[in-house]
């Protein structure tokens, strides 16, 4: 038991497939307590598809996956709701429910699972939509109401409703503009910081990886060919990774950041 | 899984204490929001010592920050430095804001409702109206264009909702002949006039029941599907691709699936007029004992012509009622996964009732031009 304390997800030799195609062969991976770990690789690769394993929407061929120390089974009638009530999970298209406003969508958690005063919830959502940095008039509004933006906002202020202590999220900044793209990175990594989240975050972002991310995990040829800090990823010898990282867009992200490191550091 | 909130009251020099245990959490919230309540009901200084709790979350710093914006004189001692964090984290984030749209009062929102519905009604009237004239002029556009009618597209239609359609329809007929000739039966029996049930069968089913049991049947397949592909597809944005890329909407899903109802519906109907009339021949053959040649001799003596006719006039028309609301509908659709349910709901209520208005004027036009 003491030895899975220190990382929130264990999977272990994990095999899925989609009828004759391999999409993991053998995967390994850890997530620490506590960090911001960067899932990336080429588009088909099965990132999200790990994603959608960890939190058992995904059957496994084979291999085990442990989060908070519970295998988690694909496709057992419902996931212990001990476990779901400790992750919030961040799908790409946001995934809000479309009957309900942004301020239901985030009470939806919060009614099933606990018995709390109407007034009370309304104004958990309330402060939930504030922390989302979502203007006060979004609470009432639909989600077909919302800009895309806003829409992974929503899903995020839900997805914090019954404060996890992990959090996926799936491509957040995917569509935004590169201002809201920002915007979103530093809101995931001022509430990661003070409510203390692991957060597993997939992304094809640069910037992201560089401005958040603790670690990065790199999916490539059906598992994890590396796990490691970012300098250290960037050193490792495997065709994908040094495509990615010195293409033309990896250079920039990367020049950007160590200039924004050299200015803090000048002021 | 979180320890149980507990509360210790002390006095002290300052006012009262109290001292809480166990985990401010989520979970404890509700518990913690009483507990606190009740503590707080007294007036004077207050202060809340949180030193020795274990855990704290954004919700169980909200309720302790609530507590002390709400009643003046309250403090909190012991915040280590997170959970000081999370107390200005909650603060800075607490300002009122609406769970639901602001309702009006009842009696303005049932008016407003009411005028809403006319205008609504009004508007789909004229607007379906709209459409079946679209139907028809990208018909003649089809015709006239290169392209021409979307055989392919068609013949799946024809498919799914006529061929698929055949077990379902000739059961259902086959269950209502035997009803009909077995009801009739019994009425008849009374007078000693068994031997015209064959003549309640034959004409019923074939100027009435054959296809307008069918229509109805099929409205509720095939309305319904249509509504929810094209309503889907509208939320999906295909049909906004579709006309980006020059495709008339109306032309590449309305006109297949209209066509192939029109096509489908005189072969469906026809189709259950005959095993109604099987149902009713069982019947009569294994109850009254009428052999089935005599049952189709006397058929054929007292059916005439015009009944078969009057069937399969209406059937097409029905058809293409039936398909042609079902699409409206389907394009509809806006914005949301409950819009695409209400769509189907109204489609397939709309399609059966014109269905059920359309019979009745025919029976009237039919009779007026004697066809009795």
């Amino acid at each position: 038991m003491a030895a899975h304390t220190a990382h929130v997800v264990e999977v272990r030799g994990l095999v899925t497939r989609f009828g004759p195609t391999l999409v993991h062969d053998g995967l390994d991976l850890d997530v620490r307590q506590g960090e911001i770990l960067g899932v990336v690789g080429g588009s088909g690769s099965g990132k999200s598809v790990l994603m959608r394993a960890i939190i058992g929407l995904q059957p496994a061929a084979a291999g085990t996956i442990r989060v908070f120390g519970e295998e988690v089974r694909a496709g057992a009638l419902a996931l212990s709701s001990d476990l779901t009530r400790r992750w919030g999970v961040l799908f790409q298209g946001g995934a809000l429910f479309s009957g309900l406003t942004v301020a239901e969508n985030i009470q939806v958690p919060l009614r099933e699972f606990l018995h709390m005063p109407e007034r009370l919830m309304d104004e958990i959502a309330a402060y939930k939509v504030a922390m989302a940095a979502l203007p006060a008039d979004a609470g009432p509004k639909y989600p077909a109401e919302l800009s895309g933006g806003m829409k992974k906002r929503a899903a995020l202020a839900r997805a914090l409703a019954l404060d996890p202590e992990l959090l996926f999220l799936d491509e957040p900044t995917a569509g935004l503009d590169p201002i809201a793209a920002q915007a979103f990175d530093s809101l995931i990594l001022t509430l990661a910081r003070s409510m203390a989240l692991t957060v597993f975050l997939i992304t094809h972002d640069l910037d992201t990886l560089h401005s958040i991310c603790d670690r990065v995990a790199v999916i490539a040829d059906r598992r994890i060919v590396a796990n490691a800090p970012l300098a250290e990823v960037r050193r490792v010898d495997h065709p994908w990774i040094r495509d990615y990282f010195s293409g033309p867009r990896g250079r920039a992200a990367g020049a950007a950041h160590a200039r924004g490191h050299a200015e803090a550091a000048g002021a | 899984m979180d320890t149980p909130v507990e509360v210790e009251e002390l006095e002290d020099a300052g006012g009262r204490v109290v001292r809480l245990r166990g985990a401010l959490t989520v979970t404890e919230a509700a518990r913690l929001d009483s507990l606190l309540a009740a503590a707080a009901a007294q007036p004077g200084p207050l202060a809340i010592a949180i030193a020795d709790v274990e855990r704290i979350d954004t919700v169980g710093a909200f309720v302790l920050h609530r507590l002390v914006r709400d009643r003046p004189q309250t403090r909190i001692l012991g915040a280590d430095a997170a959970a000081e964090r999370l107390l200005a984290e909650v603060a800075a984030a607490d300002r009122p804001c609406a769970v639901r749209p602001q309702a009006p009062p009842l009696w303005k929102k049932e008016l407003e409702d009411l005028g809403r519905y006319m205008v609504e009604a009004f508007r789909t009237m004229g607007a379906s109206l709209a459409f079946v004239g679209l139907t028809v002029v990208s018909f003649w556009h089809a015709l006239g264009s290169r392209r021409g009618i979307r055989w392919g597209a068609v013949s799946v239609q024809m498919e799914q909702a006529g061929v698929a359609a055949l077990g379902i329809v000739g059961l259902m007929s086959f269950l209502i002949g035997i009803v009909i000739a077995q009801q009739g039966y019994v009425q008849l029996r009374q007078f000693g006039a068994e031997v015209f049930v064959v003549n309640l069968v034959g004409r019923a089913t074939f100027r009435e029941l054959g296809v307008l049991l069918t229509a109805i049947m099929v409205a509720g397949r095939s309305a319904s599907a249509f509504a929810a592909q094209l309503g889907t597809m509208k939320l999906t944005e295909e049909v906004d691709a579709m006309r980006t890329l020059g495709l008339d909407p109306v032309e590449v899903l309305v006109l297949p699936r209209t066509i192939a109802l029109v096509l489908m519906m005189p072969l469906l109907g026809f189709y259950a007029s005959i095993l109604a009339i099987a149902g009713g021949g069982l019947f009569t053959w294994t109850v009254m004992d009428i052999p089935p040649a005599s049952f189709v001799r006397r058929l054929n003596e007292v059916v005439p012509m015009s009944d078969f006719w009057m069937g399969m006039i209406k059937a097409p028309v029905f058809g293409a009622i039936i398909a042609i609301i079902g699409c409206f509908q389907g394009l509809q659709v806006v914005g949301t996964a409950e819009s695409v349910g209400q769509r189907t709901t109204i489609a397939v209520v709309q399609a059966i009732f014109l269905v059920i208005v359309l019979d009745a004027f025919f029976a009237v036009f039919f009779t007026a031009i004697g066809w009795d």
